[in-house]
């Protein structure tokens, strides 16, 4: 486990005027959150507790610093999250003082915002859940901590991804994007969602966190956990994922790559439990994050940019 | 320490179309780097086997859209990413063809280099002249120039040096602070990772052992200082109470607590009291470093206002004469209002005339033009409604650089570069 307090690092300090790819990644990305902070009037920080969002609070807070950081976090509550992601969200958001709306999945149900079929993804359910709450609340520009590197739709994402009044993203309609300027003008009932960690890696926000020294949830390390094996992923034996035929609950060594909801987010056999271990890991590892572990994201090759245009994070 | 820690970061734009081999060449660094996951070769290895492909299709690593798969084109810019041992690569993949002219002035605006490719069967060819064209007006400072395909030409020497000596003459025109040219097989790996051992007449690096050390740090003006004020930090909390900073990203020179520095368009001097990156003061502040700067009096500076020093700043000015790429159907006309952005300030900008349409192929100037279309480059005067605190864009890409936006639908529909300031 890491320390739970987050240190400052040493300064750059380079004679010939040159930035390590990591400060030049974080000098990139406090200069978008500042600029989004000076030219919108109501921006929002979609937080999910997993480890892109929490190096996303840590730039903010660096950004703004010493002032606390100058809007809200929103979290979308699946009702299927980790506990052990809830507790980390707590932990950030009460270091920073700063104010958190959770958008719960299972309100949205009870008000008739979204309609739970039985068949559709929680994941899914999120969209029309995070639409309401950013309309309810007239946000017109939503930070997200997702990265190009994930996914090829997400390879040519905007910094700032424009959304129409449908909440809706349009890759054929897309601003171009030119040096450091970037374009917030947005017309009544549209919203911007902004992606400061564009440019890192899976490996880059490792060596951040590593970096850093901050606290990130317990689950991303090597730990024992009952999980049973579908469509090749091991997911967490839980009351929400019953098994079907032939699975079969087992304890088993692992580590989560990505948090998401729990019935969705599958977890892979590791014994990492330093952040280095887990950087030797990803350097290593063969499989993308997501193709890895996200059953949301293996349904079509497409799955991702479908779930994007509809207004997904 | 982490050996990714001591990286540093190089950004480079490719541009061109499947035929030249860019995508073939773009997909062995991602797999000789090792860049590419399995679940990701997997997927275009079913996808090529569906369409009736005998070879893997390496460019649907980067079609990421349903309708550029469809179409079997690239049509936007796509981000790529990969890194080595001692440096981080940003790819700024873009297609080739001219009406997508804008598509590459985007992914050369934040390059450090450009890569051009050839076939060496058909050396330099009008799509090769643009994109030299192009990077050369975005003032990327290094550029390759990648003889493909030399296994087609038995990796022969004279057909190397004709094209060579052809681009050669053909840069003079140009302006292009460092133009290496290197023979290579993108299929066969010659020259990429390693030198190749069929082309022993070649003394130069290898493709990826030029990316890996040309020097770029040193392409930044470290000259002239230039702090555009994006933000002001204000915590009025009990431990900060009188904290006033002025924070953003250095666009040019070396900033220090101790110096004197006057802030525009007000003009008031001050000295720097300290240069904050978080809980950190740091002694110097370079760009394109994001920090918060103290000064020493209470001035009243706010956004859009530049922190420079007493004898070293831009003239502020409303007349801009400028090269302009044009994005948009509708096309740039005289007396056309627009939204426009520098820097940290917006504001309005009213177009006076075009001056010149530039033809990107074979750099003729054509003077009877009086307006821009999608995908086309001219110069152009504008007079702004507040003053611009500019440099040429020869100078500072930053500080040289606009875009302009429709007022009515906010959609970004041209890209500046500032020619000479005038006062």
């Amino acid at each position: 486990m890491p320390d739970t307090t987050a240190t400052s690092p040493a300064p750059p300090a380079h004679a010939d005027y040159r930035l390590s790819q990591l400060d030049e990644l974080e000098a990139e990305s406090l200069h978008i959150f500042r600029e989004v902070a000076a030219e919108f009037e109501k921006p929002v920080l979609m937080f999910s507790g997993g480890k892109d969002s929490i190096v996303m609070m840590r730039l903010a807070e660096k950004a703004f610093y010493p002032a606390k950081i100058p809007f809200p976090v929103l979290q979308v509550d699946t009702g299927y999250d980790f506990p052990e992601v809830l507790e980390t969200r707590d932990h950030w958001v009460n270091r920073l003082g700063v104010r958190l709306i959770v958008a719960s999945v299972e309100q949205a149900i009870a008000d008739g915002v979204v309609v739970d079929d039985g068949k559709t993804s929680r994941n899914r359910l999120q969209i029309g859940t995070l639409l309401n709450a950013i309309e309810e609340d007239g946000f017109t520009a939503a930070f997200g901590g997702g990265r190009r590197d994930e996914e090829k739709a997400r390879a040519k994402e905007r910094v700032y991804s424009h959304r129409d009044e449908f909440g809706q993203w349009d890759p054929k309609m897309q601003r171009p994007e030119l040096w450091d300027l970037y374009n917030g003008r947005i017309r009544a009932g549209e919203h911007m969602r902004i992606f400061p960690l564009s440019n890192w890696t899976e490996l880059d926000i490792w060596d951040y966190i590593g970096r850093e020294g901050f606290q990130i949830p317990s689950i991303y390390y090597s730990h024992q956990r009952r999980v049973f094996e579908r469509d090749g992923m091991l997911l967490t034996e839980h009351e929400a994922n019953p098994l079907r035929k032939g699975e079969e609950v087992s304890e088993r060594t692992v580590r989560f790559r990505t948090v998401g909801d729990l019935t969705l987010t599958g977890c892979v056999e590791s014994t990492a439990s330093t952040i280095d271990e887990i950087i030797a890991e990803v350097a290593i590892a063969r499989v993308t994050e997501r193709g890895a572990t996200r059953g949301d994201d293996r349904f079509s090759e497409a799955a991702m940019e479908d779930r994007k245009r509809e207004g997904y994070f | 320490m982490t050996a990714a820690r001591t990286m540093d970061l190089l950004r480079f734009a490719t541009a061109g179309s499947v035929d030249d081999g860019k995508s073939t060449l773009i997909g062995r660094l991602l797999l000789d780097s090792k860049s590419i996951f399995e679940d990701q070769l997997e997927a275009i290895e079913h996808t090529s086997a569906d369409k009736g492909y005998d070879y893997t299709d390496l460019a649907l690593l980067t079609d990421g859209l349903r309708s550029e798969r469809e179409q079997g084109i690239t049509i936007d810019v796509a981000y790529r990413y990969f890194a080595t041992p001692n440096r981080k690569f940003i790819i700024a993949d873009t297609p080739g063809h001219v009406q997508y002219t804008r598509n590459m002035v985007t992914g050369a605006s934040t390059a450090d280099l450009g890569l051009v490719l050839v076939d060496a069967r058909h050396g330099l060819t009008e799509q090769s002249r643009r994109h030299a064209v192009i990077l050369s007006l975005l003032r990327v400072p290094h550029l390759v120039l990648a003889v493909n395909k030399m296994d087609l030409v038995d990796y022969d020497r004279e057909t190397f040096q004709r094209i060579h000596e052809e681009f050669t003459s053909f840069a003079t025109k140009l302006t292009i602070p460092d133009l290496t040219i290197i023979p290579i097989s993108a299929l066969k790996g010659d020259n990429v990772v390693t030198r190749s051992e069929s082309m022993d007449w070649y003394e130069g690096p290898s493709l990826l052992h030029h990316l890996e050390n040309v020097h770029v740090a040193s392409d930044r003006d470290l000259v002239d200082t230039r702090f555009p004020v994006q933000y002001v930090v204000r915590p009025k909390s009990d431990s900060h109470h009188d904290y006033r900073g002025y924070a953003g990203r250095v666009a040019g020179g070396v900033l220090k607590p101790g110096d004197d520095v006057l802030v525009l368009p007000s003009g008031f001097t001050s000295t720097i009291e300290g240069i904050d990156l978080f809980e950190t003061e740091v002694a110097e502040a370079y760009p394109p470093m994001s920090v918060t700067v103290r000064l020493a009096d209470d001035l009243d500076v706010s956004r859009g206002d530049m922190i420079c020093r007493p004898q070293n700043a831009p003239q502020p000015t409303q007349d801009i004469d400028a090269m302009v790429c044009w994005m948009t159907n509708a096309p740039l006309k005289a007396r056309q209002k627009l939204a426009i952005k520098h820097t940290t300030r917006s504001g309005r900008a009213l177009v006076k005339n075009v001056q010149y349409r530039l033809d990107v192929n074979t750099l003729h100037r054509d003077q009877d033009a009086d307006e821009l279309s999608l995908n086309e480059i001219g110069r152009v005067q504008l007079r702004t409604q507040v003053p611009l605190l500019a440099d040429p864009y020869a100078t500072n890409r930053t500080t040289g650089s606009f875009i302009l936006m429709d007022e009515a639908t906010g959609v970004t529909v041209g890209a500046g570069m500032i020619n000479n300031v005038t006062d």
